[in-house]
């Protein structure tokens, strides 16, 4: 091979920088989610944590069809409790905090949903 | 070892199967162990077939008389006070020969034609707005009432040049600033989107009546216009009503006794 000298470090330079999100990774400490602030007085969310991280927008699509579209405005959860279908008077009741619940997730996730352009944020968090 | 295209597309296919075949399975498990949706109506809710009012207009003299409800709406719903043509109305007064524009005699009585009369969403049967929307953020209940889901106007503004009535308001502003005491209970609208009087189909879903009837006992009536024993009806076969543009054919569910 010609010039396999600077071939070779070349290309192993060039290995080393394109796996650096591997070996940079396996180095560096584990990922913890950013710290939200919870309602202290409740114990559980209307679904189960995991739903409710995962499709919370796809709850809350269904929930403004159904209020809107057929009227039927209460949630009956799958634990059989029932609920208002509504952001600003059930979520919001207890997720007082929007910048350190809302905000500060969807921030780390570089999401910017615009449901606040309209729906109003508990008082003391504008 | 060589292989013959037959061989490879032999294993490639059952491979892209399996894998298929396992996602499947996958999204089926996830499906099963996710949420089961459930809606049902409020207990309480108001129902009817066709909901209309009937606005006795000899009870609104004062001004006073008309800012209660006008207020009363305004809280409800998040209405902005918007200053000059950009103003947002839901439910406003004017004067006689604005609200029925086709029953102007040149001589007629004095008092009726002083007198101010309220203007709102007529909750058409036929609406001209829905037959416009091209987003279907206008569209008309079973119950009669013409809603709108502010998250699909697009504001394009057809709406406002089908409605006959000058029911609809378009946000040239963003109307936060502009709303005196925000109700947390109701959302606000953003710039760019129409808005108008949903007959509080928000309230009658948890059994409360409209805020304009509320706020003026006695004086607006609110009921079921397909069921000949309700108050409206009763109205209706003992005092003279008008309603606006009757002749367009959108069949206002609003009617004034005169
Ligand atoms: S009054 Fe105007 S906005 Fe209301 S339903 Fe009739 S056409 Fe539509
Ligand atoms: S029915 Fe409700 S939304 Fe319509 S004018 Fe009266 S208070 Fe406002």
């Amino acid at each position: 091979m010609y010039n396999s000298k600077y071939v070779i470090s070349g290309l192993v330079i060039f290995l080393a920088v394109f796996s650096y999100p591997f070996w940079g990774n396996l180095a560096s400490k584990d990922y913890t989610g950013p710290k939200l602030s919870l309602p202290a007085d409740q114990k559980q969310c209307i679904e189960p944590v995991e739903f409710m991280r995962a499709e919370h927008m796809t709850l809350l699509n269904q929930w403004r069809d159904s209020a809107l579209r057929d009227g039927k405005r209460v949630y009956v959860a799958s634990n059989g409790a029932t609920w208002e279908a509504s952001l600003q008077k059930t979520c919001m009741s207890c997720h007082t905090n929007k910048a350190e619940f809302c905000d500060t997730c969807h921030l780390e996730n570089a999401v910017e949903p615009y449901c606040w352009t309209c729906h109003v944020p508990p008082k003391g968090n504008e | 070892m060589k292989r013959s295209r037959r061989q490879f597309l032999k294993v490639a296919s059952l491979s892209v199967a399996g894998l298929g075949a396992q996602l499947a399975a996958g999204g089926v498990t996830k499906a099963a162990a996710a949420v089961k949706p459930s809606y049902k109506e409020d207990a309480l809710a108001l129902k009817a077939k066709r909901w209309a009012m009937v606005i006795d207009t000899r009870e609104f003299a004062s001004k006073e008389d008309f800012d209660a409800c006008i207020n009363a709406c305004n809280f409800a719903h998040n209405v902005p006070e918007i200053p000059g043509k950009t103003e947002i109305k839901w439910i406003w007064k004017d004067a006689y020969e604005h609200t029925f524009t086709e029953t102007t005699n040149k001589y007629q009585s004095k008092e009726i034609e002083d007198r101010e009369y309220f203007m709102l969403c007529n909750h058409c049967e036929n609406p001209p707005c829905v037959r416009v929307c091209p987003t279907q953020a206008t569209y008309k209940l079973e119950n009669g009432i013409v809603a709108m889901d502010y998250h699909r106007c697009i504001g394009c503004r057809f709406c406002m040049a089908g409605c006959p009535f000058g029911a609809r308001s378009f946000n040239f502003t963003d109307p936060r600033p502009y709303i005196k005491e925000i109700n947390p209970k109701f959302p606000t609208r953003m710039i760019g989107v129409v808005e108008k009087c949903n007959f509080c189909v928000e309230r009658l879903d948890e059994g409360k009546l409209p805020a304009c009837v509320e706020a003026a006992p006695g004086k607006i009536h609110f009921g079921d216009l397909s069921d000949p024993e309700s108050e409206v009806r009763k109205l209706l076969e003992e005092n003279y009503t008008l309603r606006r543009k009757p002749a367009l054919g959108t069949e206002p569910g609003v009617f004034y006794i005169i």
